[in-house]
């Protein structure tokens, strides 16, 4: 028999059904924390902290389907997000829906449809043209949404949001705990999908695709069909969490809040997180999101009015293009495998040193 | 008729400024397989540079020759910190490296040099020139008379020099050229450094012509379709690329531009980019890569 | 020539006059040869590009520049690799293409994809006939798993196994999808003694057992004569010999090849 280190005999700790490299316990803690938010914290800080990371988390997991798990790199994130929050105004304005889930359920489907047609020339070339592909697409959307008035019901100003709409007999804009619990739901039943989706052949096929490409077909995968479908469902997620961020979270949108950095935040979200991991959009988005406001609280605190707010804005800039490289070059797999490598570290009962590099190993990257 | 030569001409001559910053990105791409996404960004950097010497009262000239030294600089600290680190990674890898690279530049470049609009004057006039009845600028002229010494140069280089033959050497087959002792780090550099160079030329040339501030580096985005329309291996491509991008949108401007209420210019390019993205993505002068299982 | 005594009904797979260049130079030089049903054939020559891109011409990656191909009498013009799977066709490839980070089992589930009946949408909701499809799909990777005694590797990281264990969860990935015919790229490079007497055991339970038909490459002639039934031999793309073992080894331009000029 071949000699097999001793380590690889461990068991994966795949064996959870949720497949998400989190033990059951871990995640039902955490959903309790999160709906207990409203209860043990502030109106800010659930509407402005909380809402703002689960909202772009989900943009992250929609990315990450596409850019992580099949490997399609797509810098339109963005774009697909504005789809979503003008395809929900154009239903209820135009297409008369009031009943708000609804809406941004179909907004979804429509922003998935969308995303299958720009995913189509990608499917048959590879990986870089994609990435050229998205950025098209991008800038499309960017010039879509402001040269054509029927998108803001021809108003006076570009910008959209929701005409009186029920969300569970609820007015969605009232009160923030309705629209706050709405969005976690929303996000754990769609993560909870995502999931699903992973682990079951589709999410297999993408990881094929991404990681044998022309071998996937000779195994038997459907890559192009493949490829599509992760096009149309990252769009999915993407055009829901748009629909979130500009009316539940912003309340008032535009495509300014979908251009270009926004596909460069959700990017750097799924990067520093931790690609092809679920719980590292979350971990990521809550990094981004508040890396700014830390910055800026830093830099008042102890510099003061003498620092102008663009110096700020660029410190900023530079620190996340620091990060982004230094994650790339040190931690590809992104704060998601640092932080499973730390509680690895302190659930073993006898943590050594083989222990540990173990412990790290023996989790497969979900 | 006149309209239309007029036209064309001023289009073709504004397209070989599109051209200049997608031979940025052909010679990384070609040499390393890598997207830089950065190059916008090093555009920038050179252009603050220069201007901020010539500020500090440097001669022109020898404003130029320090902003080369200080590109060359860059691109050896580049390659040292960034690329040789991420060696053995995939392209997309890389690629998403250079998009932290660009923001890091562009935090660094504005951080330190400033981000209000600056006027770079590079001695050239915007000075209408008559050819018969038609009018043409003899600064686009002059520029595409630089763009075309340039290439001429760069040709040269790639076929004469060593330096140039062993470029092409690792764009063909990296793990062979390392085998007959091509140094790789020092290839590296020297095609980052040549880019940024060029990078420098393009930045001065659109410095010149709207001032330099943050939406120099967004040439980035006008270079995309020349490079997919052109292909992003081939020198030629970009030059075809952006001489096609440049008559086309000017075109398009002047003619279908009216039917539609003008603002053509912006999307046209990428337009045709897509289409083609659909019929031949590789673009015209762009290769396919054989497979290998 | 083969002094079988069989009629084309058994042939499988057929080459008839392929050739291949790369960049000029002739990879596969004008080759034609028959593999019967249920036997274990050996394409056996020195390193080159020659035998691997057959490989990939009968999966569809790559076209011949001349000759054709047929499986169970279909042709194999033009076809897309995803339809060579389909035929019936398993590949194992020599870097194995694995998920490194993923575990043996879902390795080896990655080879029934081409066999689900179910959609995304029912696999999102965990509905009843996903989850029965994602049971039975376990099962029979747990089967194939046991039949190459993989089980105690069943949960661990692959790209921490041995070379050979991984060669192992390829064969098994290949096999899940119960194809007619099987092509191993050099399913013994880099083993040693041991570790290719045990591949070539599993190989001759594979075909005997499970009544698969075996085409593979290698280059350790000895190992290759005892284990196949039929063996072509190949020289700078040529074909040299095709038949027995036996008769193949005694051929005289045979050992000029391997024994004689250094190639």
């Amino acid at each position: 028999m071949s000699v097999t280190p001793s380590s690889a005999l461990r068991p994966a700790v795949d064996s959870n059904p949720l497949a998400t490299g989190s033990s059951p316990l871990a995640i039902g803690l955490l959903l309790i924390a999160l709906i207990l938010v409203p209860f043990v914290s502030s109106e800010y800080v659930t509407q402005v902290i909380v809402m703002p990371v689960l909202i772009l988390g989900l943009a992250g997991l929609g990315l990450n389907l596409l850019t992580g798990y099949t490997g399609q790199i797509s810098l339109g994130a963005g774009g697909f997000m504005a789809v979503g929050a003008y395809a929900t105004y154009a239903l209820a304005v135009h297409g008369g829906i009031q009943f708000f889930p609804l809406a941004i359920v179909l907004a979804g489907v429509i922003t998935a449809a969308v995303g299958w047609v720009f995913g189509l020339p990608s499917v048959r070339i590879k990986g870089f043209y994609v990435m050229v592909t998205s950025l098209a697409a991008q800038f499309f959307f960017e010039w879509l949404f402001l040269k054509f008035p029927w998108f803001y019901n021809f108003g006076d100003v570009p910008t959209i949001s929701l005409p009186p709409m029920s969300l569970f007999g609820f007015d969605v804009d009232g009160s923030y705990v309705v629209r706050y619990y709405f969005t976690l739901s929303l996000v754990v039943v769609l993560t909870w999908m995502a999931s699903n989706l992973i682990s079951s052949h589709v999410g297999r096929n993408w990881m094929a695709i991404r990681d044998m490409d022309t071998a996937a077909g000779v195994i038997g995968i459907d890559s192009k069909k493949y490829k599509s479908l992760a096009f149309a469902i990252s769009a999915f997620y993407l055009g829901i969490a748009g629909a979130l961020w500009g009316f539940i979270f912003l309340g008032t949108t535009s495509i300014g809040s979908f251009q270009i950095d926004r596909s460069f935040q959700i990017l750097f979200i799924i990067i520093i997180g931790g690609m092809s991991s679920i719980r590292g959009n979350y971990i990521g988005a809550a990094f981004i999101f508040l890396l700014p406001l830390v910055i800026d609280h830093a830099a008042k605190t102890f510099v003061g009015d003498m620092v102008s707010p663009g110096f700020l804005s660029n410190l900023q800039k530079f620190l996340f293009g620091v990060l982004i490289i230094v994650f790339l070059i040190k931690e590809p797999d992104g704060i998601d495998k640092l932080l499973r490598q730390l509680t690895a570290r302190l659930w073993r009962r006898t943590p050594t040193k083989k222990d540990n590099e173990r412990g790290a190993q023996s989790e497969p990257n979900r | 008729m006149t309209l239309f030569i007029e036209t064309l001409i001023g289009g073709l001559l504004a397209g070989t400024m599109y051209s200049l910053v997608a031979i940025g990105f052909v010679l990384i791409f070609k040499a390393s397989g890598v997207f830089n996404y950065s190059q916008g960004a090093l555009l920038l950097f050179s252009a603050l540079t220069l201007v901020t010497f010539l500020e500090l009262g440097l001669a022109f000239w020898l404003a130029v020759i320090v902003t080369i030294v200080v590109m060359i600089a860059l691109s050896i600290a580049i390659e040292r910190v960034v690329l040789r680190p991420l060696a053995n990674r995939n392209v997309m890898t890389l690629f998403m490296a250079t998009l932290g690279l660009s923001f890091v530049i562009e935090g660094a470049a504005q951080g330190l040099m400033g981000s209000e609009v600056r006027l770079l004057d590079i001695g050239l006039q915007d000075n209408p020139l008559f050819w018969g009845d038609i009018l043409i600028s003899e600064f686009d002229l002059i520029v595409a008379g630089g763009a075309t010494v340039l290439v001429i140069a760069l040709a040269l280089f790639f076929s004469k020099t060593r330096i140039g033959i062993s470029l092409r050497a690792v764009a063909d087959d990296t793990a062979s050229a390392q085998s007959i002792g091509i140094n790789i780090n020092r290839i590296w550099q020297i095609v980052w450094a040549v880019a940024a160079v060029v990078g420098m030329v393009s930045g001065m040339v659109w410095g010149a012509r709207q001032g330099v501030a943050f939406a120099l580096s967004l040439v980035v985005l006008k270079a995309l379709p020349v490079l997919i329309i052109g292909g992003f291996t081939s020198i030629m491509g970009a030059i075809v690329g952006g001489l096609l991008i440049g008559a086309g949108e000017a075109l398009a401007e002047t003619y279908i531009g009216p039917l539609v209420g003008g603002g053509i210019s912006p999307w046209f390019a990428y337009l045709v980019a897509l289409i083609f993205l659909f019929i031949r993505p590789v673009g015209l002068f762009g290769e396919y890569k054989v497979e290998r299982v | 020539m083969t002094d079988r005594a069989i009629s084309d009904a058994d042939v499988i797979l057929d080459i008839a006059g392929v050739s291949l260049s790369f960049q000029g130079v002739k990879a596969i030089n004008a080759l034609s040869f028959s593999v019967y049903r249920h036997e274990i054939c050996a394409l056996i020559g020195p390193n080159g590009a020659g035998k691997s891109s057959l490989l990939n011409i009968i999966n569809g990656v790559y076209r011949p520049e001349s000759g054709s191909l047929s499986f169970n009498g279909r042709s194999l013009k033009k076809i897309q690799p995803i339809e060579t799977a389909r035929l019936g066709m398993g590949r194992v490839f020599q870097n194995n293409a694995l998920f490194g980070k993923m575990s043996v089992l879902d390795n080896v589930l990655a080879g029934l994809s081409r066999k689900a009946q179910t959609s995304f949408i029912e696999h999102a909701f965990r509905l009843p006939r996903a989850r029965r499809e994602s049971a039975d799909f376990r099962a029979r990777s747990e089967r194939v798993i046991a039949f190459l005694d993989l089980e105690p590797y069943r949960d661990a990281i692959v790209e921490n196994l041995s070379y050979g264990i991984q060669k192992r969860v390829g064969l098994a990935r290949a096999l899940v999808a119960e194809p007619e015919l099987l092509l191993l790229d050099e399913p013994m490079a880099g083993m040693n003694k041991e570790e290719k007497q045990e591949m070539s055991d599993y190989i001759t339970d594979i075909n005997h057992k499970l009544g698969v038909t075996i085409v593979l490459i290698e280059h350790d002639i000895s190992v290759v004569m005892s284990l196949s039934d039929h063996v072509v031999v190949l020289d700078y793309g040529r074909k040299i010999a095709d038949g027995d073992p036996d008769r193949v080894k005694d051929d005289p331009e045979v050992i000029q090849a391997y024994l004689g000029v250094v190639h």
